[in-house]
Order: structure tokens, then C-alpha cells, then sequence
């Protein structure tokens, strides 16, 4: 039983299926990654856990996608919450062109949140929770685009962090920073997970191994194998695995 | 032997660059001598006059018998201000409305029809938008709402209409450039469409905007046509929406082909004061709009 369960879910752009029948679950507090050459459906599959997949026209679902009990792809299920509940950091940081304060306030105000002082009190944790606010405590008024590529990749973060979340999906957070970026992102990685479920998507396969308790290996939008990290990575069940994670594919 | 024929060859080359170099500058060069001339020659026309009976009374006279050699120009700046700013109240919020709608609320093939064909709208000859004013508006007024038809009323709205392609068109691409992360990131946080426009991408698109809000303000004073066939051309300052009004350039064109001697000047001298307005409201658009791209975006 997990907090995210996953049961036969195909997932089709026009006629080109990019989803098998994936089934899995995603324990709650844990950092689940999900590896896999590029085109394998590893994005698609994390896109589909908040459904911002349907901004795309012309896809098609089939299956389940259980959370917190509800099926997200029933009809009428609420995508306003469900996107309040499961939030998203991307590939690359796209803080908006507002202001720090703006940016991290944002999903509160359209959640509805107008009082000033609540405001600034969640400001200041959120931007605490992913160690900005020592840094940008003076410059609140700077627009965002002005910080670097992983002040702007932690202000995302703090800008989804602010709504309070139950789950954070990942697509490669890192894949636009460097080295000692990544090691802090991941650092910030480990911390969160306290508080939240984390889906992270990643091409590098040290990062999950680095960060993760569990492994899923995607392929031409199958799920090959899923299992606690350290056995995906030290001994795979499934050849194919074991050809990817050795470097013998991919 | 070899190395002297690279060397001619080179210096052919250099020497077709230089020419080339040199007509281009000569011909940019006359395109913006050619504008530097006419802006010397109106002043050059139109100053004299506007000192001779002093600047004042020029501009802020309210009476014009350009016969009797009395110059106000008063209400033909009022005129002119009013009429474009009722043009910006009507053409504005339908623009951006209309840009809204067609990038974030419709599907692509909605799009790539209606966007072409508002482009269309601009290729409308003025005096044919004069002419549908004249036949269906001004009558409308009149019958509806009183006074003459002929009016402020009827040529902002006119107006208005004329500046919707420009204001779309460029609104619509300012919108389309924006990166789709940004959607994404305000979606994946909960947002409606709704929000998404009004909190993130009219913000983002705000320069390009403002932009089209310029050059739509720019050819809502510039024109003539439409607007000296709808709105009346009395040279009083209209007390309400519903009386006739004359703008600047309907005083030039209307009087242009009898005046003579103080009379021309004069026109000239209009012509010199609608450019100084033109030239203040872009420079305040521009410094308005990079003073808030400085401090937020």
C-alpha cells in the first residue's frame, strides 16, 4: 500500500502508445527514482501522476492512478487540488519573471490566501526549507530571473514547498546545474523527504542511486523492474536491468 | 606568383566590401535625411508663425478664424487628445481581450483562421471605416442618444476599431513567445487558466503590450480620414462625448486646400504641434514601460 498506486495505466499521444500497463506504488516519505533511456516514458509517467499530461491535446488514458484513495482520472476529479496536492519541479528552473516574494507566494494567492501577514509567514519557512531566505532576505523585490540557476531551481522548489504538498515530483531537477549545485539540490533532496513523498526522474543513474530508496527502470514505455534502490543497483532482477545499469545499454 | 594572385583576389574582394559598405550607408543615409528634411522644413513653416502671435495664444487660444488671422489651437489639441483616448478605452480592453482568447482559450486551428484575418482588418482602407461610421454609426448616435451623431462618441469608437489589429496582433505574439515553463510552473501549482493569464502571462508580456498599446495610440492621433468623415469638425472644445470635435490632423487636411500665406503656416504650425504631442506620449510610453521592466520584469 502505498500513497500513490499505479494499476494498469496506458497512456497514448494519438496513436503512439508511450505507457504499458505500468503498475506500481510510491511509499509515502520516500524518494522513489525512476531511471531509463530518453523516450522510455520515465517523463510521461511522472507527468501523468499530477495529470499535466492533459495540457497536451489529443492524449489518451487508460487505467488507474490511485491517490490518497481517489482515482485522479475519474470523471470530475478536481485538478486544482489534485495539482495543489502532487506538485511538480521541472527540468529547468522557471521561476516566474515576478519578483522573489511573487514567485513564492503565487500558489498561495491562487489558492486564495490574501492576508498579508499569513502571507509573509509562509514566505519566510518556505524559503527557510530550502535555505534561501539567509541569502535573499534583503533582495524579496529582485525579479527572479535575476538570481542564479540554482537559487532559481531552490526558489521553485519554495514556491511549491509554500502550498504544502504531499507529494513532490521531480522531472531531473539538476539536469541545468552544476556539480556542486546538484550535490546541494540533492542534499535538499534528503531533507524534504521528511516531509514529503518524492518521484524523482532522472538520467543519471548516481543520482538515484545517491538520493533514492527505490529504483523503477523504464523501457519503451514499459516498467521493467521496480525494488529498493540498493537492490536495482547491486542486483537486478531482470537482464534488461542489469544491461542499463552496468552500461551495456543506454 | 601564387601568393600575388591571393593577394589581387583579396583585395577585390575588400574592395566590393567597401562599395558595398558605402551604398548601403548612402542609401540609409537618405531614408533618414529624407525624414530629418521634412521635420526641418515643417518647423521651418510652422515655427515663425506660432511666435509671431505668440505661443501662447496658439496653443492655448480657444477661438480659430484662420481668416481673420486669429490661431487657436486649443481645441484642436483637446480634440485630439480626447478622441485618441477614447479610442484606447474602447480599442484596449477588446484588443487584449481578444489577444487573451486567441492564445490561451482557443484551439490552434481557431487561431490560425481568426488571426489572419484581423491582420485583414488593417488592410481596410480608413475612409472605408469613415464611410461604415458615417452610414451606420453616426445615424445610430443620433437616433439612440442624441446631438448630432457626428461626434467624439463616433470616432472613438471608429477609431477603436481601426487599432484593434494592431493591438491584437502584436499582443497575441508578445503572449505566444512566452515560454510554455511558465504555464507549466503556474498550472502545476493549481492554478486556473484564468490565473494563469492574469498573474503570470500578462505580466510576462508586459513590454510587448505596452508596445502595441503605442503604436496603436500612434495611429489613432495620426488619423485623418475616418475621423474628419465621423466626428463632426466643429473647432470647439466639445462639451460631451455626443458633440462634434476637431482633431489636429482633420484641421490640416480640412484646410489645407485654400489656405495661403499665415493661414498655411499655420497648418504647418498644427503639424508641428501634433508631432511635439506625438513625440511626448511615446516618450512617456517608453519611459513608463522600461522603468517597470526595471523594477519588476
Amino acid at each position: 500500500m502505498g500513497i500513490i498506486e499505479v494499476r494498469d495505466l496506458c497512456f497514448y499521444y494519438g496513436s503512439f502508445q508511450a505507457l504499458d500497463r505500468i503498475g506500481l506504488d510510491i511509499e509515502k516519505n520516500r524518494i522513489t527514482a525512476l531511471i531509463g533511456p530518453s523516450g522510455c516514458g520515465k517523463t510521461t509517467f511522472l507527468r501523468s501522476l499530477n495529470r499535466m499530461t492533459d495540457m497536451i491535446e489529443n492524449v489518451r488514458v487508460t487505467g488507474r492512478v490511485i491517490i490518497d484513495g481517489e482515482d485522479i482520472y475519474r470523471p470530475g476529479a478536481d485538478l486544482l487540488a489534485l495539482r495543489k496536492k502532487v506538485g511538480m519541479v521541472f527540468q529547468r528552473p522557471n521561476p516566474f519573471p515576478l519578483s522573489v516574494y511573487d514567485n513564492v507566494v503565487y500558489g498561495l494567492r491562487v489558492h486564495g490566501l490574501r492576508d498579508k501577514r499569513r502571507l509573509e509567514e509562509k514566505l519566510v519557512r518556505s524559503l527557510e526549507s530550502v535555505h534561501l531566505w539567509e541569502e535573499l532576505k534583503d533582495r524579496l523585490d529582485a525579479n527572479a530571473l535575476t538570481l542564479s540557476g540554482e537559487q532559481q531551481q531552490r526558489l521553485c522548489i519554495a514556491r511549491l514547498v509554500a502550498v504544502e504538498p504531499e507529494i513532490v515530483l521531480m522531472d531531473e531537477p539538476c539536469s541545468a546545474l552544476d556539480l556542486a549545485a546538484t550535490a546541494n539540490i540533492e542534499d535538499l533532496m534528503a531533507e524534504l523527504k521528511k516531509r514529503y513523498t518524492i518521484v524523482i526522474v532522472t538520467h543519471n543513474m548516481q543520482q538515484a542511486a545517491r538520493v533514492s530508496d527505490f529504483t523503477g527502470y523504464f523501457l519503451l514505455g514499459e516498467l521493467v523492474e521496480i525494488g529498493a534502490t540498493h537492490q536495482i543497483f547491486t542486483t537486478p532482477r531482470d537482464p534488461r536491468t542489469e544491461d542499463y545499469i552496468t552500461g551495456r545499454f543506454g | 606568383m601564387k601568393s600575388d594572385m591571393k593577394g589581387r583576389g583579396r583585395n577585390k574582394l575588400e574592395r566590393t566590401d567597401r562599395l558595398v559598405r558605402l551604398s548601403l550607408l548612402v542609401v540609409a543615409f537618405s531614408a533618414v535625411s529624407t525624414l530629418a528634411v521634412i521635420t526641418i522644413f515643417m518647423f521651418e513653416q510652422g515655427a515663425p508663425i506660432m511666435f509671431k502671435y505668440g505661443l501662447r495664444s496658439f496653443l492655448a487660444g480657444s477661438d480659430w478664424y484662420p481668416t481673420e488671422k486669429i490661431f487657436g489651437l486649443w481645441p484642436m489639441i483637446v480634440g485630439s487628445l480626447y478622441v485618441t483616448l477614447g479610442a484606447m478605452v474602447i480599442g484596449v480592453p477588446f484588443g487584449l481581450a481578444c489577444a487573451v482568447v486567441l492564445t490561451e482559450f482557443s484551439s490552434r486551428p481557431v487561431r490560425r483562421v481568426i488571426k489572419p484575418v484581423i491582420e485583414l482588418l488593417a488592410g481596410i482602407p480608413s475612409v472605408v471605416y469613415g464611410f461604415i461610421g458615417v452610414v451606420i454609426l453616426v445615424p445610430f448616435i443620433r437616433e439612440n442618444l442624441g446631438g448630432p451623431g457626428l461626434s467624439v462618441l463616433a470616432a472613438s469608437i471608429i477609431l477603436g476599431i481601426m487599432i484593434l489589429p494592431t493591438i491584437i496582433s502584436i499582443s497575441v505574439d508578445s503572449i505566444q513567445a512566452i515560454p510554455l515553463s511558465y504555464r507549466e510552473g503556474s498550472v502545476a501549482l493549481g492554478a486556473t487558466k484564468w490565473q494563469t493569464v492574469k498573474m503570470v502571462l500578462l505580466p510576462a508580456a508586459r513590454s510587448g503590450i505596452i508596445a502595441s498599446v503605442i503604436l496603436g495610440m500612434g495611429r489613432a492621433i495620426g488619423e485623418t480620414m475616418a475621423v474628419i468623415m465621423i466626428a463632426g469638425n466643429a473647432a470647439s472644445v466639445p462639451r460631451s462625448v455626443l458633440d462634434p470635435v476637431r482633431t489636429l490632423t482633420s484641421n490640416i487636411a480640412l484646410e489645407m486646400g485654400y489656405a495661403s500665406g499665415e493661414h498655411r503656416q499655420a497648418l504647418f504650425a498644427t503639424g508641428v504641434i501634433l508631432f511635439i504631442i506625438i513625440m511626448i506620449l511615446n516618450t512617456v510610453a517608453n519611459v513608463t514601460s522600461s522603468r517597470m521592466k526595471g523594477s519588476k520584469g
